[in-house]
């Protein structure tokens, strides 16, 4: 018989993460920080148009697009929170969750060769993708000393003239940084000069604790013909299994996703398009709810983390805390299966995320207090224990 | 901050100072002052403990009463309500709007006990003309905690 795999797909390594859930489940009663999706149940007016919607028999097709209804609320919702200007009927589409979007912008902007920028530490689908799409994905190891923010420096270091798009991961899992307008501005300066396209993936915009709101780059001079807005419902509204997510773009772009799209998937699913009118219509007090929540604790969890004497840096976005444990003298994965091992707490070794996140673990702030006290409390006990004698005194 | 703090304490009475100071990324002494200055001020009126009765072995019954009453002369409402209140079964008493005055809320062991209240303390009052109780059959939620759900983390222990 004939090999039936493709080179390609055999070429793509499995995720790291994946290895590790394996070790995880395996594991009677381990409690985890290790989660990547909000701890909140979907809010129920939400939740209850969702059934309302199969009780009426919507459990059609809806349009390639996305329904109308939906796409005007995001227009509008893009209008209130970023101030842009999107055309509901041709530059927005309705995806299944924000990975499929990150999908269709690589299929739609790579020729073979062309080269992509991933930022890393940074979700975990980018480079695939990318690699899927014909592309050739560049990472950027982005640093802890610039609170894990691209720096324009950064940038420019890894530009080529076979590079074509930049994909901006703020803000970011796993490191919980976000970029500020002057930072985004200094970033867009160079897409500009150099003549780059930029996939900004947005998902975790509505969970941002600088006090100010979050900045799409496509608001800037010159961005929005330059840019694939990409964001969702998952973790704004916490409908992570709701799948849906959008993205944005100019038409020229739009309308190829939109090909790939409707050959691939038709559409999203209709229940839970009719959910996110709801959720886009009435759910900023929601949104704001959520975000107070894990704020405090965030604040919690850096806190508690510091005072065990794990270096730190503040997450102002995401709910994530990204400590170093380059002080314990292990490796990230070392740590992680250790603290499972010792202590039955799982967490996501900082590696999973890309190479340059070895030193670092991703801690999860999406649980309930006590929950959070529980596993610190265990943390800090193997911390202790394997923290190596200051010298001297 | 005040707003803040109430927040929190609204849902979690029992969190510490120390805890709450973190939580809120302010000074534990300025939260505990803040604290107490809402003590004094009957802003925070009490630290009390949200009990499912049903789910223990003690009789409860608890009955919500419409009273229609005559207000007095240069006291309005608020002498009756008072002359109510006082009585240790009473839970709650609120001043509506609409079809009667007062919602009553009475705690009492049984309901024999509950409709001796309403006969022999409540309904004779002079003020008071009329009163309909009504008894609970079931608590679903109270104070804005669901009594009868169970909570369980269903999602997937470690995700991307």
């Amino acid at each position: 018989m004939r090999n039936p795999l493709s080179d390609k797909v055999l070429d793509i390594k499995p995720s790291g993460i994946r290895k590790f859930f394996d070790i995880v489940s395996e594991m009677k009663d381990a409690i985890s920080l290790g989660v990547g999706e909000p701890d909140f149940d979907t809010p129920w007016h939400i939740r209850e148009e969702g059934i309302y919607s199969l009780e009426k028999g919507r459990t059609f097709y809806t349009s390639n697009a996305g329904l109308k209804e939906l796409k005007v609320e995001i227009a509008r919702y893009l209008k209130r929170r970023c101030n842009l200007d999107y055309d509901y009927n041709h530059e927005i589409m309705v995806t299944v969750g924000g990975s499929e979007a990150i999908d269709l912008a690589l299929w739609a902007m790579l020729n073979p060769g062309e080269e992509v920028l991933i930022p890393q530490p940074s979700y975990v689908s980018y480079l695939p993708c990318t690699q899927l799409a014909d592309g050739v994905p560049v990472i950027i190891n982005l640093k802890e000393e610039n609170q894990f923010r691209l720096t324009k420096q950064e940038f420019l270091d890894h530009i080529t003239d076979k590079t074509k798009v930049l994909i901006l991961p703020f803000p970011n899992n796993p490191t919980g940084a976000v970029m500020t307008r002057a930072d985004l501005e200094e970033i867009a300066q160079v897409i500009i000069e150099k003549d780059i396209f930029v996939i900004s993936d947005e998902i975790y915009s509505e969970l941002t604790y600088t006090g100010e709101d979050h900045v799409s780059i496509a608001s800037l001079p010159g961005m929005f013909e330059r840019t694939v807005l990409i964001n969702g419902f998952s973790k704004a509204y916490a409908m992570t299994g709701w799948r849906l997510g959008y993205a944005c773009a100019p038409r020229l772009l739009l309308d190829q996703m939109l090909k790939i799209h409707q050959f691939a998937i038709m559409c999203a699913p209709t229940t839970s398009q009719y959910a996110a009118v709801e959720a886009l219509r009435e759910g900023d007090e929601d949104v704001k709810q959520m975000r107070e929540s894990y704020n405090q604790r965030r604040r919690y969890v850096v806190k508690r983390l510091r005072d065990m004497g794990l270096e730190c840096f503040e997450p102002y976005g995401a709910f994530y805390v990204f400590p170093s444990i380059k002080g314990l003298g292990m490796s990230s994965e070392e740590f992680a299966n250790q603290l499972l091992q010792e202590e039955k707490v799982a967490v996501v070794p900082g590696t999973a995320f890309g190479d340059c996140g070895e030193g670092f673990l991703r801690i999860s702030y999406a649980y309930s207090l006590n929950e959070l006290k529980l596993a610190l409390d265990r943390i800090e006990a193997f911390v202790k224990r394997h923290m190596p004698e200051e010298k001297g005194e | 901050m005040r707003e803040k703090i109430l927040n929190v304490l609204e849902k979690n009475g029992r969190i510490s100072v120390h805890d709450l100071a973190i939580l809120l990324g302010e000074d534990e002494i300025e939260v505990a002052n803040c604290i107490g200055d809402m003590e004094r001020e009957n802003v925070i009126c009490g630290y009390h403990t949200l009990i499912n009765w049903d789910a223990t072995t003690e009789e409860k019954v608890t009955a919500l009463i419409e009273v229609k009453v005559t207000p007095q002369r240069g006291m309005g409402f608020d002498k009756i309500a008072e002359r109510i209140y006082k009585f240790s079964e009473v839970h709650a008493v609120y001043l509506m709007s609409g079809a009667f005055d007062f919602t009553v809320i009475i705690e009492g062991k049984t309901m024999r006990g509950v409709a001796q209240f309403v006969s022999d303390k409540l309904a004779p009052m002079e003020e008071v003309q009329s009163t309909a109780t009504h008894f609970v059959l079931k608590k679903y939620k109270d104070h804005g905690t669901i009594l009868v759900a169970e909570s369980s983390d269903e999602r997937m222990l470690i995700t991307p």
